[in-house]
């Protein structure tokens, strides 16, 4: 590792701290989930490595549980983690374009939701080393803490559990906030986005659509919107 | 063994979906996209899905509705005078777990 990278790398692994306590928090709380559906603490451990995804794994979860079939599992997931296609399409234009095959399909096993959330943090071009460095503490924590969840259930006290969870949530309002203080744009679809996803929930008929499906509707469409009335320069999106 | 419905082949199959999903954009975009719609739309991507996730999600994750509430202006203040993505985080577990001792 050269110091350039290392330098990055270190930045990723502070920047992985709250990831690492959120996802040892939600974890847990999966753990459960999974202890109660038949999943070994084993299996957990593999599926966590495998994965690295939330929702992806509570629907894995449930899919197992059900027997549903290879078939089901191949749409639940692709349903699921659609959103991850678009996470990464946005990280194929922050990284440099010399960004070399290994370090790209490294890079792609790690889109996580949080880990796209600092990578997005980071002004100007991305060096993937932050994404290995925040994975560092991100992954073992996501591990230690969905095995721990099958092997001893919620051995941490509610109260604790409920206030880490919310680190995660922060850590996205930490990148998008500080955005839109810098730009009128930004801030304007935050608000817009916040909204929509408001009354997603709200409207009864709205709220029967899965979380992963919400997340892909709302981004394209507002998004494509944004892009049409304030398209970005050169030296905006740097 | 059960080949029809064995954990380890569902295992397989979602990693192989899930990667082929982070991957594929990753490996085939190599270049810069010069488009300017797709490269703004691509601009805004991030904003719009971290918000989506973010709100309303944050208020309904803990016990109450005002802890949740109080994560979410504690979090908004936090980031909007420092930025710093830990002290955010840490702002607004804090605020949960005290504002929840109270209630």
């Amino acid at each position: 590792m050269n110091s350039e990278n290392k330098k990055w790398y270190l930045m990723g692994l502070r920047e992985g701290v709250p990831i690492g306590l959120g996802y040892f928090a939600v974890g847990f709380t999966l753990g459960i989930a999974a202890k109660n559906a038949g999943i070994t603490a084993f299996q957990m451990g593999l599926m966590s490595f495998m994965l690295h995804a939330s929702a992806g794994q509570f629907a894995a979860i449930t899919v197992i549980a059900g027997q549903s079939g290879y078939f089901a599992m191949f749409l639940t997931q692709l349903v699921i983690n659609i959103r991850y296609l678009l996470m990464s399409a946005a990280l194929s234009q922050k990284i440099s374009p010399d960004t070399s095959l290994g370090k790209r399909m490294l890079l792609s096993y790690f889109v996580t939701d949080e880990i796209f959330g600092v990578s997005a943090s980071v002004k100007g071009e991305l060096n993937p080393f932050y994404n290995f460095g925040a994975i560092s503490i991100g992954s073992p924590a996501w591990l230690l803490g969905t095995v721990l969840g099958v092997l001893v259930g919620n051995i941490l006290p509610p109260d604790l559990t409920t206030a880490l969870s919310v680190a995660l949530y922060g850590m996205f309002l930490a990148v998008v906030i500080p955005a839109s203080r810098e730009s009128r744009t930004v801030a304007a679809v935050v608000a817009v986005s916040m909204a929509a996803s408001l009354i997603f929930s709200l409207v009864p008929i709205l709220a029967g659509i899965s979380g992963g499906t919400k997340i892909i509707i709302l981004t394209v469409g507002i998004a494509a919107i944004a892009a049409v009335i304030r398209p970005v320069a050169d030296e905006e999106v740097q | 063994m059960n080949l029809e419905h064995n954990t380890y082949i569902y295992l397989i199959v979602a990693a192989l979906t899930i990667y082929a999903i982070r991957a594929l954009p990753l490996t085939l975009i190599q270049k810069e996209i010069t488009n300017t719609f797709i490269k703004s739309f691509l601009y805004y991507v991030p904003y719009v899905t971290l918000a989506v996730m973010a709100f309303p999600a944050i208020v309904t994750a803990t016990s109450s509705l005002v802890s949740g509430i109080v994560a979410f202006v504690v979090a908004v203040v936090v980031a909007w005078v420092d930025g710093n993505l830990f002290k955010v985080a840490t702002a607004s577990c804090v605020a949960v777990y005290l504002t929840e001792l109270i209630v």
